[in-house]
């Protein structure tokens, strides 16, 4: 079943060495394409989710906790329901059974049955004949609470847990615990020649995918529910409304269209989708519920903030001996999918650089703030900052340069983490010299006068893991290929386009494979009535996993097609080549075929033409508990270099440009890839400099909207410039490995790394506000009262 | 997304007549110019006018005149993109132009209008937010409730002023002319404020501003902006710097005045700038240090509290750097201060 044994990293007919890293070979990939939709959302005929218009459609709102921990004791919709044009109102009653996106720890319910965990938890739902009728009634509902004691410390929850904010958990405010350790670190460290110690603190983000989130549900007379959302998980969103509804799956079809970004922030299954398809089952008629911008950052599921604390050592000529981590992880009120979250943020720390010893001890504690989850970089964009911050401390201590600890430190290619994950095909040292080379680092670092630096940083991420959020056996990707006598090749995937283009990449792979036009070519995607199975958008899995089914359905295909062709032109299949639309004997120039003619012949040879394709993991990961979270079938790899300039008197930090080379394997589309690079350095830049997920004191989101939640415009985005590197992995789609979210990750160690290159201080705590910065140089210049600052003012203006 | 509560509206062709309609609805009745605030806040609950009263087709109160004795008269419906845009302006009152330069975003400057501006509500993060937020603290005084939560037991509301033009218009002296149902009449706009963050301006009811008149400004003048906010585009200010710098022939300083805003619920002057920089030759080392001097006034004289987003404590530390660096970009006739 697994397509990963059947074909190399090559084009389609073999001409191809294995591990060659020509692209002249492919007509389709490896070039700069137009995305499939690029058009339609240009021009605004894209349809999103809030586009859909459905007769006798009601509009759903949904009334919230003003109490970050409360009991409810009391909920009397009876006012609401008497306003004219309510249709219904729902409880938590109405949907007692709870869900998780981790099957292991459903702790949500879709509207709040006893407890409100934080402001904006979900209370009840409303369906009236319009939004401003569902909008008055939210008034009319009356809901008496008992408050109770909000945690909003998460070094409080730790270690008090009366009253807990979940009842039935046995660690008290504990979400999850995980404590690994592989070798010896105490001794490890002890023989070390140099140790650095340091506590560093990643604040919270969010997504703020400019799409918010959106739901419609639809019942037919035959008892079918229909739920259009603005998901990035069509799977699992099924399998969670078949559990909390109490459907046979069978009876849900659950359909995404296109959106407005995610970034992480649509991989939960939402209060929303529940309240639509629950009111529209007891409405009989259409529901649909948009949140504004301010319930889209209450349901949140970003960036976790983290204390870390790290202890690193090394050898004298730079090699580390240990690494020691214990990582504090506020977790905010639901577990999401912090099960994961808790390993990724020590699990994914072992690469780039080879760590002979690693311990870490990640505790994930319930806060009464909106739940955090996957963002961009899963868990261990935050662990990734620290500890290349870190390891420039050491690379200080021994007067190395940061880019040669980091060549000195490589794991190496083909080879096995410290914690047994696997790692094929790895690009780390190429993308150093990327980044070496065109930021001119050799010639500039440390010479660009006060106030201005470079700072550099690497690290590693999966492209999907062998880790299905439930157990089971069956592929994690499929694709179904429907073959047309028209020369149209319909393709059926379940992978959830999010904006990054995978129905993009699988047009490309089925006109790679088939020798078509990509014209010829229509995806179906993420319709669960339609399509196979896939996992969805998150862990970086689609290319690597879609792309791989894609390859594998086409293979079945292609192999009719060829033979069709060879038989008719009585010659050898080696001769026939797919290519453009056209079937071309390669040794007679005036022997070829349509594509329509082809598939018609093949259909006269072999009958209705389709195949299906999956793709699976091999076995993968440590033999121990939690061995396989985080272990994936490839690695991609990152280093940045971030040129910084600080003004002194106010403390505002620029980026004036940034470089972000990237390990993708092979770039399917490289101006995708470059795009998935820029944005990813976008976001983390933004991370360090703007952005703050914030609660005040009472435990309310300090600022939910995109006026205070400060996005950086295109006036505060610096140069970008992406450096692709093409390692060819033995096992992605023609050498193909993720793109979407590794290269997020250096960009905010590089950028503290480049303020140190820049002035000498240390930015050890998110964001690197101007206040930081400037409390920063007074510590710096009271610790060190007689360091000569003639050289360094020369910079200064 | 957020609805916008139902209202009427009215689109006159004359002052009089939507003076008119403003009289006879009342206080269910608001003008809207541009409406890059009135929306939000009505998207927020925070004014719930039943009739809006648009003032877009009154053609008169368009456009940037200079009078015959060199005056600028600017119309109060006059874009802010038209305002920072214009020659004159940019000629007469150069303080003016850079501050309508930075007012939001280019999107909202070509909606947003310099009276729309000056009339601008007072900030404060415990108000600029929706219904539902205010309700789960309680409310605030400035709307729907009693008590401060920046000053928590304050008994004065402390929302900022935030509109970018007023601290520039201050330091020009200009004047405000306002028609009524008792007719018109003309303020300096110094006079128009009070420290109140509620209603933080003299504005009668049924009252709309017309024009904002900027006296004739001397061959010497200079003047500059600067402002503080946490992106390059969008933001409010963070805190807000005027300046003024009037010269003679041998460029020595004749006139002098820095007004900050984005403080408390009213710009504020700061004092003894003019007996600092009077007399001072532009570029001279004394020069130099009586803008440290003022920078330093400033500092003593400037207090934010947390009423906005952000470090209160930085936007203090930031008054004397942006005062100072505010008066040496007008010393060089150039400006404004913004980070980029």
């Amino acid at each position: 079943m697994s397509a990963r044994d059947l074909h190399g990293p090559g084009a389609p007919w073999g001409a191809a060495t294995p591990g060659s890293k020509s692209n002249t070979d492919f007509k389709v990939v490896g070039r700069a394409l137009r995305k499939l939709d690029g058009l339609s959302k240009a021009t605004g005929a894209a349809l999103y989710a809030d586009d859909l218009q459905l007769p006798g459609m009601l509009h759903a709102k949904t009334l919230r906790s003003p109490h970050p921990h409360a009991r409810v004791l009391r909920v009397d919709a009876s006012r609401a329901l008497a306003l004219p044009g309510v249709l219904a109102v729902i409880t938590g009653a109405s949907m007692p059974i709870k869900y998780g996106v981790i099957p292991w720890t459903p702790d949500e319910n879709a509207l709040a049955v006893d407890k409100v965990r934080f402001i904006g938890d979900p209370v009840a739902a409303v369906a009236a004949l319009d939004e401003d009728t569902a909008n008055a009634a939210l008034k009319l509902i009356e809901v008496e609470y008992q408050v109770l004691h909000a945690y909003l410390d998460p070094f409080e929850a730790l270690v008090r847990h009366d009253p807990p904010i979940h009842e039935d958990r046995k660690e008290g405010n504990i979400s999850k615990n995980v404590r690994l350790e592989f070798g010896a670190v105490d001794e490890a460290l002890a023989g070390a020649d140099v140790v650095v110690e340091d506590d560093y603190e990643f604040h919270g983000t969010t997504h703020a995918a400019i799409e918010p989130h959106c739901a419609l549900a639809s019942c037919s007379a035959d008892g079918v529910l229909t739920l259009w959302s603005s998901t990035q998980i069509t799977h699992y969103v099924h399998r969670a409304l078949a559990k909390v509804l109490e459907l046979p799956p069978h009876k849900i079809r659950v359909v995404q269209l296109n959106l407005g970004g995610a970034f992480g922030g649509k991989s939960d299954p939402f209060s929303l989708e529940f309240c639509v398809a629950k009111l529209a089952l007891v409405t009989g008629r259409p529901v649909k519920m948009l949140w504004t911008r301010e319930e889209v950052f209450y349901a949140h599921r970003g960036r976790h903030p983290m204390h870390l604390h790290y202890k690193s050592g090394a050898t004298r000529d730079g090699k580390l001996t240990g690494v020691d981590a214990k990582i504090l992880i506020d977790g905010g009120s639901y577990s999401s999918f912090g099960l994961v979250t808790t390993y990724y943020s020590g699990q994914l720390l072992t690469g780039p650089y080879h760590f002979p010893t690693y311990r870490f001890d990640s505790s994930r504690v319930f806060t009464n703030k909106p739940p955090c989850g996957p963002k961009r970089g899963h868990g261990s964009v935050q662990p990734r900052f620290a500890f290349e911050v870190q390891l420039d401390q050491l690379a200080e201590r021994l007067a190395l340069d940061p880019i040669e600890i980091r060549r000195r430190n490589f794991q190496g290619d083909f080879t096995r983490t410290v914690n047994g994950q696997r790692v094929t095909s790895n690009g780390f040292l190429q993308c150093l010299d990327a980044v070496e080379r065109a930021s001119g680092w050799k010639q500039r670092r440390g010479k660009l006068g006060r106030g201005r630096g470079l700072g550099v940083a690497g690290s590693m991420y999966i492209s999907g893991t062998n880790y299905p959020v439930y157990p089971n056996e069956m592929p994690q990707a499929g694709i179904q290929l429907k073959l047309d006598r028209s020369g149209l090749v319909t393709v059926f995937t379940g992978g959830n386009d999010i904006g990054q283009g995978s129905n993009s990449m699988v047009a490309y792979v089925v006109a790679e494979e088939l020798g078509l036009k990509l014209e010829q070519i229509r995806v179906v995607a993420a319709d669960t009535d339609l399509c196979p199975v896939d996992l969805g958008a998150y862990s970086s899995r689609v290319t690597f996993m879609v792309g791989n089914a894609a390859i594998d359905a086409c293979r079945k295909l292609r192999a009719q097609l060829v033979a069709a062709v060879a038989q008719k032109w009585a010659c050898d299949e080696r001769r026939v080549r797919l290519i453009d639309g056209l079937a071309i004997d390669i040794e007679d120039a005036a022997r070829s075929m349509t594509s329509v003619e082809v598939f018609q012949l093949a259909e006269s040879k072999f009958d209705t033409l389709g195949a299906t394709g999956s793709y699976n993991t091999p076995k993968l990961g440590g033999d121990y508990r939690g061995g396989t979270i985080g272990a994936s079938p490839a690695y991609s790899f990152t280093a940045h270099v971030v040129e910084c300039e600080v003004d002194v008197e106010t403390g505002r930090v620029s980026v004036v440009r940034a470089w972000i080379a990237h390990d993708c394997g092979r770039a399917l589309n490289p101006m995708i890839v470059a795009g998935q690079m820029e944005g990813s350095a976008y976001m983390g830049l933004a991370e360090a400099l703007l952005e703050h997920h914030q609660l005040n004191r009472f435990g309310l989101h300090s600022g939910p909207s995109l006026l205070d939640y400060r996005l950086p415009t295109s006036v505060d985005t610096p140069e970008l410039h992406a450096l692709i590197v093409e390692s060819i992995d033995p096992e992605g789609p023609y050498g193909a490995k993720e793109a979407g979210e590794g290269p997020l990750h250096p960009s905010i160690p590089a950028l503290s790394n480049a303020i140190h290159d820049a002035l000498g201080i240390r930015l050890k705590h998110l964001p690197f506000t101007p206040g930081k910065v400037l409390a920063a140089l007074r510590q710096e210049q009271a610790l060190r009262p007689a360091r000569p600052h003639a050289a360094l003012d020369e910079g200064s203006r | 997304m957020l609805r916008l509560p139902k209202f009427e509206l009215r689109s006159p062709r004359t002052l009089s007549e939507a003076i008119q309609l403003l009289e006879e609805a009342g206080p269910a009745a608001m003008v809207i110019a541009g409406g890059t605030d009135l929306v939000p806040n009505m998207k927020h609950e925070l004014a719930t006018p039943e009739l809006l009263v648009s003032l877009a087709h009154i053609e008169e109160l368009r456009g940037v005149r200079r009078e015959p004795e060199g005056a600028l008269a600017i119309g109060a419906m006059t874009s802010l993109a038209e305002v920072a845009a214009s020659e004159l302006v940019q000629r007469f009152a150069p303080a003016l132009a850079q501050a309508c330069s930075l007012v939001a975003g280019p999107q909202l400057r070509a909606m947003g209008t310099l009276g729309g501006n000056v009339l601008l509500d007072t900030r404060c993060q415990w108000f600029n937010q929706s219904y539902f937020w205010r309700q789960a603290l309680g409310f605030c005084m400035k709307k729907d409730g009693s008590v401060c939560h920046v000053v928590q037991g304050g008994k004065n509301c402390v929302a900022a002023a935030s509109n970018d033009t007023a601290p520039a218009l201050m330091t020009l002296g200009a004047r405000l002319e306002l028609e009524g149902p008792e007719g018109s009449r003309t303020t300096a706009i110094d006079d128009f404020w009070v420290a109140d963050g509620i209603v933080n301006k003299k504005l009668g009811a049924s009252e709309i501003l017309t024009r904002i008149v900027v006296p004739p400004t001397p061959r010497g003048h200079r003047g500059a902006y600067g402002k503080l906010r946490d992106r390059g585009s969008i933001d409010f200010p963070l805190l807000g710097v005027a300046v003024r710098l009037d010269v003679d022939e041998t460029e020595r300083v004749a006139h002098a005045d820095v007004v900050v805003t984005a403080l408390a619920a009213q710009p504020k002057r700061v004092a003894k700038v003019g007996d600092t920089l009077r007399g001072q030759t532009l570029g001279s080392p004394e020069f130099e240090s009586a803008v440290l001097a003022v920078a330093e006034l400033a500092r003593k004289q400037c207090r934010p509290l947390p009423n906005i987003p952000g470090d209160a404590d930085y936007r203090r530390e930031m008054v004397p750097v942006y005062v100072k660096r505010t008066l040496f970009a007008a010393a060089r006739g150039d400006g404004p201060v913004h980070h980029v």
